[in-house]
């Protein structure tokens, strides 16, 4: 019997350190990303310089010019362009979810969005190409490939997003608030807008700036539908390259410095994702307490 | 003019039901195009048969075994991991500066999107570890892509489990382990399988972090160093070449009806588990 | 009257709450033991440390020691696992765990390695007797114990610390939730059980302690107040707080 709880004893200990490793292995694995991300990418900085590369106009990698800041400006603008559509639309989807739809509704929307989120980002790319491009070509002009259409597709991708942390933030508003507003003699509409909204605020926020996240980060579908333009789009029918596009369109075939310089791209695409990610958790820490 | 609040309060009403219903027409539409512009090429020797002239005719069976390929094993490796650090996270430490490390971690490794994966993977796996473009290298890759939604999802299920019944089972003389195994894990198996499924369909569609570690040869890949494509990368392929558009279609379909199945399959186990523990 | 468990001087603390101050107390064996006092007196702490379930709380200091046959059970040897084979505990709550009644009962004996089918009904059966349980649920073994009513999955928690064949069973306010008929069949069965187990009783029910207790021990704000014989503390207590507790002056 004392041998049997003995036994017992080493098991646990063993089962802890097993899942103690188990659980530093997030740590590896993020410290080899950056480690070796940061080791392809750095060496180009300090080579051609950071102006240069962040602020060059330039991309002709293969005679030395590494400039990306056309691909930044228009990843932010393809961004902006995805929240205009995406948000208005998903706090619309998400405050009709929370306030007004019934169970039976609920159970049928909710399913339906998590496919959305689920759809791969090549048929929506796919489907760009096929629908929207010709559509935007025939009543805005432009060859289609521009910067509208991306941002209608994107905008459309990044709505699970939106919904779902929007919806948290506002279902966790306490049902204490509405029946007091609606005890004041508030339509239901007057108690979203001056209470329910305000109180949710930081967690919808957060929920457009994981959205634009995502948006910026958002590889197949744009390289599909945003065209391959080198320079900064000055309308919206026109076509650009992101930074999640730089790298996707060249790496299969890059070589030497070349190379190189999509790892730069990428440790910029990093650095503001990151900056995007610590904004978003920064405003959902200061989320009302339930 | 001061307009009546009752009449705004109608006309939001019927603004908000006309977008949730505008949103989820959106879903019906794509996946109606994918199905009727999909379906006509879809047959026997479409699933079972291999592509012929770079995938202008022919079938797509190498790309269906490759996916399989890639989400299994891909899901084999991450959930011992994800699953045993969510158990970690919730039943052996408290809440510190160290839990607070390896949340960040996890944290940062969500929100790296799936082409800096890509470049990862390509840089360390095919590169650097000279796997070359392989079955290996990116099943490697997508285990730590969807690690941190095993570990999300496992962690949340983990925590729901009411505390007394880890009380009563340590009361009954179980060790933690013992407790974790019987009473924990079985009880938070509907919301650790739901985390399961939703990688599962993550991998199946995957491209970005797939093409740049898998390749995208048309063989059918027999061994872990082997190449081989995805009914994702095949279908960018197809689409991006304009090889064929009834086969890109037909690709879209299976992709596409692939990932309703794992959603449906998700929800029933889910529920199937709910009603055996409640 | 042999001694079973002796809390010497024990103190117990959770950061600044001093919960149990220099408890003495020698408990019986084959008796029923009442703890009594109202919230908050340390009766259920105390039971917290017989079973070692104080070791999952943060915080913790404690003082003295606990005894069970004259073994520490606090000091490094001892193995909380093997103790809580000896020491049963039905809590206040039934809390049965997802699964059939049979299973519910078989998971202690499981955990000691009894894996085959004979021996675990032998004790299945053996046990929900004992908890006065058995006719009751004969025919539905494989049936899931979520679907018995409140006294049945109290009686099921009785049976399924009785299937580790303990020495010592304490029940933290065991009845608090049950109708009459059911509190009277864990009585009844508690009074059977004495003559083979060492039975400790924590109840806010001065009633019930009167009824089926061999001993009350009453507890105010972390400090034993009286011990005594059950009949002597009810007809004669010693302290006036003890007496005004059971006239029901304070609780």
């Amino acid at each position: 019997m004392a041998s049997m709880t003995d036994r017992t004893m080493l098991k646990e200990r063993f089962v802890k350190w097993v899942l103690i490793t188990f659980a530093l292995s997030s740590l590896l694995f993020l410290f080899l990303i950056f480690v070796f991300i940061l080791a392809e990418g750095l060496p180009l900085f300090l080579k051609v310089g950071l102006k240069k590369i962040i602020f060059g106009f330039k991309w002709a990698p293969t005679k030395g010019y590494f400039g990306i800041f056309p691909m930044i400006v228009s990843s932010f603008l393809v961004t902006f362009g995805a929240l205009v559509i995406g948000a208005p639309l998903g706090l619309s989807c998400a405050i009709y979810l929370s306030e007004y739809s019934g169970k039976k509704t609920k159970m049928f929307l909710k399913p339906a969005l998590e496919l959305l989120a689920g759809i791969p980002s090549v048929v929506y790319g796919f489907l760009g190409v096929i629908y929207i491009v010709p559509l935007v070509r025939n009543y805005l002009g432009g060859s289609g490939f521009s910067l509208i259409s991306t941002s209608l597709i994107l905008g459309v991708m990044i709505l699970p997003t939106i919904i779902s942390i929007s919806f948290d933030a506002i279902t966790t508003v306490p049902k204490t608030y509405r029946e007091a507003s609606a005890a004041m003699g508030a339509t239901k509409w007057q108690t979203i807008y001056k209470v329910i909204l305000p109180s949710a605020k930081s967690g919808i926020l957060a929920s457009f700036i994981l959205g634009m996240g995502r948006a910026i980060g958002e590889t197949m579908a744009v390289i599909m539908i945003a065209g391959n333009a080198l320079k900064i789009p000055t309308s919206i029918l026109d076509p650009l390259r992101t930074l999640t596009g730089n790298i996707a369109l060249e790496l299969a075939y890059a070589t030497g410095d070349h190379r190189l310089g999509l790892f730069s791209t990428g440790i910029v695409l990093m650095v503001i994702i990151m900056a995007l990610n610590y904004l978003a958790n920064f405003g959902i820490k200061r989320k009302p307490a339930k | 003019m001061r307009v009546n609040p009752r009449i705004i309060n109608q006309a939001v009403r019927v603004g908000l039901s006309a977008q949730a219903l505008f949103t989820v027409s959106i879903l019906v539409v794509i996946v109606a195009i994918i199905c009727v512009k999909g379906f006509p090429y879809i047959d026997f020797a479409f699933i079972f048969s291999f592509p012929e002239d770079m995938g202008r005719h022919g079938g797509i069976f190498p790309s269906i075994v490759g996916t399989i390929q890639l989400a299994l094993l891909s899901i084999l490796l991450a959930t011992p991991l994800g699953v045993g650090t969510a158990i970690f996270l919730t039943e052996y430490t408290r809440e510190s500066a160290f839990t607070k490390l390896i949340r960040f971690g996890v944290e940062s490794l969500a929100g790296i999107p799936s082409i800096l994966y890509g470049l990862f993977g390509f840089i360390f796996f095919v590169i650097k570890l000279k796997m070359g473009w392989s079955l290996l290298a990116g099943v490697l890759t997508l285990t730590i892509m969807i690690l941190p939604t095993i570990i999300r999802t496992s962690e949340e299920a983990i925590r729901a489990v009411p505390r007394q019944l880890r009380i009563v089972s340590y009361s009954l003389s179980a060790s933690k382990w013992e407790t974790i195994k019987k009473v924990v894990l079985p009880a938070a198996m509907p919301g650790i399988l739901t985390g399961i499924m939703l990688s599962i369909g993550r991998a199946v569609g995957e491209t970005a972090a797939v093409i740049f570690t898998m390749g995208s040869s048309l063989r059918l890949p027999l061994s872990l160093m082997d190449s081989g494509r995805t009914m994702a990368v095949h279908f960018y392929i197809l689409a991006r070449e304009g090889i064929s558009m009834e086969k890109a279609y037909g690709t879209a379909l299976v992709l596409v009806l692939s990932i309703l199945l794992i959603n449906v399959v998700a929800y029933y186990l889910m529920n199937k588990a709910i009603a055996r523990y409640s | 009257m042999e001694t079973k468990i002796t809390a010497s001087n024990l103190n117990l603390s959770f950061g600044d709450t001093h919960v149990l101050k220099d408890v003495t107390i020698d408990v019986y064996k084959n008796t029923i033991t009442g703890f009594m006092g109202p919230s908050g007196s340390g009766k259920s702490s105390l039971i917290s440390i017989i079973n070692r379930m104080i070791d999952f709380e943060n915080n913790v200091r404690i003082e003295g020691d606990v005894l069970i046959d004259g073994k520490s059970i606090l000091d490094g040897s001892s193995n909380p696992i093997e103790l809580r084979r000896r020491v049963g505990t039905v809590f206040a709550v039934p809390i049965p765990l997802p699964r059939s009644i049979f299973e519910n009962i078989a998971y202690g004996p499981r955990l000691k390695g009894i894996s085959d089918r004979t021996s675990l009904h032998h004790i299945v059966e053996d046990s929900l007797k004992k908890a006065f349980l058995w006719d009751e649920v004969k025919d539905r073994l494989n049936t899931s114990a979520l679907k018995l009513s409140g006294g049945q999955q109290q009686r099921l928690c009785l049976a399924r610390t009785l299937a580790l064949k303990p020495e010592i069973i304490l029940l933290d306010e065991p009845c608090s939730g049950l109708d009459p008929i059911s509190t009277a069949k864990i009585e009844d069965a508690l009074s059977e059980l004495k003559s083979d187990y060492t039975i400790i009783l924590v109840s806010n029910n001065t009633k019930q302690i009167a009824r089926i207790s061999d001993f009350s021990a009453f507890f105010y704000l972390g400090t034993l107040i009286e011990y005594n014989t059950t009949d002597k503390v009810f007809t004669a207590p010693v302290e006036k707080r003890t007496e005004d507790y059971i006239q029901g002056k304070f609780g």
